[in-house]
């Protein structure tokens, strides 16, 4: 071993990389900023709370969706430097695969627990992910100094729960700054340094990576074996595309060029690469010259699950709103779009995207970053078309399922759900998913207050109204967490919308046979609150095939005019006017009925549980 | 048309003897209020007026409020005089109207009021049922109404307009009728017939917040404009405008005046004016009003009028008269033919069957009449100017 080498490996020794895994609002970000400021990482000046939020948006709905890693020098209790890097995690559901491939950067993981709330449904999701990937957990108790905490009880939790040792859990309060050296310490001596063979062929894994107008696509890796360095010529393992390194760095916390990032560091990539597409998340970095033989373990293609049409209000958006899409596509590989034409809507897109929320942050974003006024079709998730004819089709729009005489039957995705609720809550919980068409799985009591209920249910109903009502049925209290497990047969029809007694194509929706009439019925009604009166009578009609299963008419509206108007209103009347102008500007002329963008969107504010 | 002084004043008395339920108007009850000072600073406001915008042959006035006829007959004539020494040069024609509620002119006040020029008042009656009045919050009885009309026209006012309101709560399509006949009864000239709105800081807006306005339904409401509509053209009045209806030449030429988008002075708390090309509205609270008044006029806000809001505007208020909107008047004031600016707005909504053209000119059509807001609104912001060097 030459002197190099050694030196690497003294080095290698006093890196610790580790990242915190916690419930939404347990402290996450509030202690992940308390460490950067005990570090030394930023100075005060520069701190910013919550520094690793960085999105506006992130910050708002405290969810994080870009990941970060920071680069913490630190000096232990036993005198010696070691450098921590923190790699964060998405706290959402509909980002598991991230979340599992920036734990795989790791080797340890603080699991952060609220002393108050105890373990959620969210946190066990994650510390599965993180005994996936054989990281070392390290329990930390937050917010001991809530008057209703209860660390005792919330340690009991996580050895009962979760099967950890919690006797050495760190009792903190990120807010306050208790237990934050103590923290830092524990992953000094508990967290293994990165294992890895410096003298192997390059092996790195992408956890994440973001578009950079001036320097193209930034990677964020792990050196896992060997090293990497500028002028190097690597290869993506999973797409055989090949680039030259041009830069090299760590994020210190700011992003700083270095000349190579040896085993076990954490850092940053550029190579020119035009497209975050080239660059996948758990994709396997290796040296052109010089490969790995297999790329590591986990590599996962990601398909979007769920789908929503994106129009633009006003039509003549429709080249900005295909930019901001190109755009914001740079940054994020797992969105999808292509061209779609609607009849009631023009011309727009359909998307693709890995959840709920992360639909909603696109659509957010295109709308105040890119200033489009969009209209949004209600989302689907992908069915399976197997028609009387042999063929076998896959439907992300609703409008596209064949007559039902073509089809022999229909698939749909189906996801496992684990609800943690108190026990009083169990009988509604049961009762929400047995109305969502659900298949009980499992009932287990974690302790004498809390039940975890496993059910399988379709994705499609989740995506309508799950959550809200399983949060209202349990007064906030239930924890929500679900994986993918396939498709399943169902007995699923098309419902058509008709306006004035013209199909709405925006409007179709995919419902199982039995809840039809109900939703046909509930779905009218709710068109006819939305839709505001036009100056003639307009039915709605619900059709299956081409019966006619629901009918509201919205009535005509007789006058609308302002009686008086003298000069000196005249200011005052134009504003009234110019209101109602704006609201009309929101709406969509279909045929020549004026239908507001929630319409579109009404068939996910059905409340089911109103029966 | 920038250059030319108005032709017409409206001056604002902001008192009442009683605040009624609907009103959003600037008006204050006047027990307490300090009305001199008021009309000194009114005084006032009409010299620093005409220092800057020197008066011309003036055709209409217009004195509304509040209640102008709350002034006592001696605030009545200092008022009448100095309207006359600050714009002294009046067309042979002209048309002078006060706002007067039934009971509120006593013959010696109508008699200070056509010395001092008045010859037009427009009675606030408002409906003919004691307790519809009651329930607005009105304090004149039904009796007042006829009683005033006879006392003007024996004193020598023969142009006499009385407002009716409809959309009443509680009002029946039956009360609307009764009001009508009782109205036509009197033989005014004019009736401006108004639906009532409910606005934001009102008494009745506090009442439906809390659904304790039982206003008729909507298809009621229709049928008391469609029969105020008949009956009154029945009657021989015809209707020159949205909501007012005149015999034969006894149209309002002040209120024409606004909807031809013409200007006019505005003088006193809260009115506004336009002139030049600028839109501007005075300061509200009478003390602030009287203060203001001392270092000149007391504008709270102007709005330079764009040449395209101008025209919007001219859309806007002129499509309210039967008339309406002459192709000739509009390339002669703006230079530019209407079909060229609004010529899409136009057929689309000619095509609804919202607008008709006739002789050259476009007006509303049944339909329009009651979708106006759909018709005024679409002409904002869709006009198309051609002219170079605007």
């Amino acid at each position: 071993m030459n002197e190099k080498n050694r030196q690497q490996e003294r080095q290698q020794e006093k890196i610790r990389n580790f990242s915190i895994i916690a419930h939404i609002d347990h402290g996450k970000s509030t202690l992940a900023d308390r460490i950067l400021e005990h570090t030394g990482a930023l100075s005060d000046r520069e701190m910013q709370d919550q520094f690793l939020d960085s999105m506006d948006l992130e910050r708002e709905r405290g969810i994080t969706i870009k990941l970060q890693s920071v680069r913490l020098p630190y000096k232990a209790k036993d005198g010696q430097d070691y450098i921590l890097n923190l790699i964060d995690t998405p706290g959402h559901v509909d980002f598991t695969y991230e979340v599992s491939r920036s734990l795989a950067a790791c080797e340890g993981a603080l699991l952060v627990v609220d002393a108050a709330q105890g373990v959620e449904a969210q946190t066990m999701a994650n510390v599965y992910l993180a005994l996936d990937n054989d990281l070392e957990i390290l329990p930390v108790i937050n917010k001991i100094d809530l008057p209703s905490a209860d660390p005792e009880r919330v340690r009991q939790e996580i050895e009962d729960l979760i099967g950890l040792d919690a006797s050495e859990a760190v009792l903190a309060s990120a807010k306050s700054g208790i237990g934050i050296e103590e923290i830092l310490e524990q992953v000094v001596t508990q967290v293994p340094a990165p294992a890895g063979d410096s003298t192997a062929p390059l092996k790195a894994m992408i956890y994440d990576s973001l578009y950079d107008a001036y320097k193209g696509v930034i990677t964020y890796i792990r050196v896992v074996d060997g090293s990497i360095k500028k002028g190097q010529k690597v290869r993506m393992m999973a797409t055989g595309k090949e680039f030259e390194v041009t830069e090299v760095g760590v994020f210190a916390p700011r992003p700083m060029a270095r000349e190579e990032l040896a085993v076990g560091e954490v850092g940053f990539m550029v190579a020119s690469i035009k497209n975050v597409k080239d660059t996948r998340v758990g994709d396997t970095i290796t040296d052109a010259n010089r490969p790995a033989e297999e790329p590591l373990a986990g590599y996962r293609r990601i398909n979007p699950m769920v789908f929503c049409g994106m129009y633009p209000v006003d039509s003549s958006d429709y080249d900005d709103l295909r930019e901001a899409l190109e755009k914001l596509e740079l940054n994020d590989s797992s969105l999808r779009y292509e061209p779609e034409t609607s009849g009631a809507l023009g011309f727009g897109f359909r998307c693709g995207f890995l959840g709920l929320l992360h639909m909603e942050i696109i659509q957010e974003r295109i709308e105040r970053e890119y200033n489009i006024p969009l209209i949004t079709t209600a989302p689907s998730v992908v069915y399976n078309v197997y028609k009387t004819d042999g063929e076998v089709i896959s439907i992300e729009n609703p409008t596209h399922m064949p007559p039902s005489q073509q089809v022999e039957y229909v698939e749909e995705p189906y996801v496992k759900a684990s609800i943690m609720v108190p026990n009083d809550f169990v009988g509604t919980v049961m009762e929400l998913c047995q109305s969502k068409r659900g298949e009980y799985v499992d009932m287990r009591y974690l302790d004498a207050n809390r039940v975890n209920i496993v059910y399988q249910l379709p994705l499609a109903e989740i995506v309508y109204d799950f959550f809200d009502q399983l949060k209202s049925g349990t007064k906030g209290y239930a924890s929500f967490d679900y994986e993918m497990i396939g498709y399943k047969t169902s007995k699923l029809v098309k419902m058509d919308i008709l306006l004035n007694g013209e199909p709405v194509d925006a409007l179709s929706f995919i419902v199982h046979h039995d809840k039809a009439y109900y939703r046909g019925r509930l779905f009218v009604e709710k068109l006819k609150e939305l839709i505001p009166r036009q100056m003639f009578e307009v039915p709605i009609q619900a059709t299956i095939g081409n019966k006619v299963v629901a009918r509201e008419t919205i009535r005509a509206q007789r006058k609308n005019v302002l009686a008086k108007c003298y000069g000196g209103d005249i200011s005052r009347k134009r504003k009234l006017l110019e209101k109602q102008k704006e609201g009309k500007k929101r709406m969509k002329a279909v045929g020549n009925v004026e239908v507001p963008q929630e319409a579109f969107m009404a068939v996910l504010q059905m409340d089911d549980s109103k029966k | 048309m920038n250059n030319v002084s108005p032709r017409s004043i409206y001056i604002h008395i902001p008192f009442c003897s009683h605040k009624c339920h609907y009103c959003d108007f600037t008006a204050y009850v006047v027990g307490g209020q300090p009305v001199d000072e008021y009309l000194d600073a009114l005084e006032r406001e009409m010299a620093w007026t005409v220092a800057e915008i020197p008066p011309e042959e003036i055709e209409t006035i217009f004195i509304g409020g509040g209640t102008p006829t709350v002034l006592d007959v001696k605030q009545m004539e200092r008022l009448l005089t100095a309207i006359r020494r600050y714009f002294p040069f009046w067309s042979d024609e002209i048309e002078y109207t006060i706002e007067a509620n039934p009971g509120t002119t006593e013959k010696e006040k109508l008699e200070v009021m056509l010395a001092g020029g008045i010859n037009r008042i427009s009675f606030g009656a408002q409906t003919f049922r004691p307790d519809l009045l009651a329930n607005i919050g009105r304090v004149h009885s039904v009796s007042d109404i006829g009683r005033s009309v006879e006392t003007a026209r024996a004193v020598g006012i023969h142009n006499i307009s009385l407002d009716l309101m409809f959309g009443l709560p509680k009002q029946t399509v039956a009360d609307m009728e009764e009001a009508i006949r009782e109205g036509v009864a009197l033989a005014p000239e004019h009736f401006s017939v108004y639906s009532l709105k409910v606005e934001e800081g009102t008494v009745f807006h506090a009442k439906l917040l809390q659904g304790k306005l039982p206003l008729p339904s909507e298809e009621d409401e229709l049928m008391m404009y469609q029969l105020t509509r008949e009956r009154l053209q029945a009657a021989g009045y015809s209707q020159y405008e949205i909501s007012n209806f005149a015999r034969p030449g006894k149209e309002s030429k002040h209120n024409s005046t606004y909807w031809k988008n013409n200007p006019y002075y505005g003088l006193g708390a809260g009115a506004h004016g336009y002139a030049r090309g600028v839109r501007h509205v005075n300061v509200k609270g009478v003390g602030e009003y009287i203060r203001r008044c001392e270092k000149g006029r007391p504008i709270a806000e102007t709005l330079d009028v764009t040449r395209m809001e101008a025209m919007e505007n001219e859309m806007i208020l002129g499509l309210r008269l039967e008339e309406g909107v002459h192709e000739g008047r509009f390339r002669e004031r703006f230079d530019v033919a209407l079909a060229v600016v609004f010529g899409d707005v136009l057929a689309t909504l000619e095509k609804k069957d919202l607008l008709q053209k006739e002789m050259g000119r476009w007006s509303l059509t049944e339909k329009g009449l009651l979708f106006g807001n759909d018709v005024f609104s679409a002409f904002l912001g869709e006009g198309v100017d051609h002219v170079v060097g605007r």
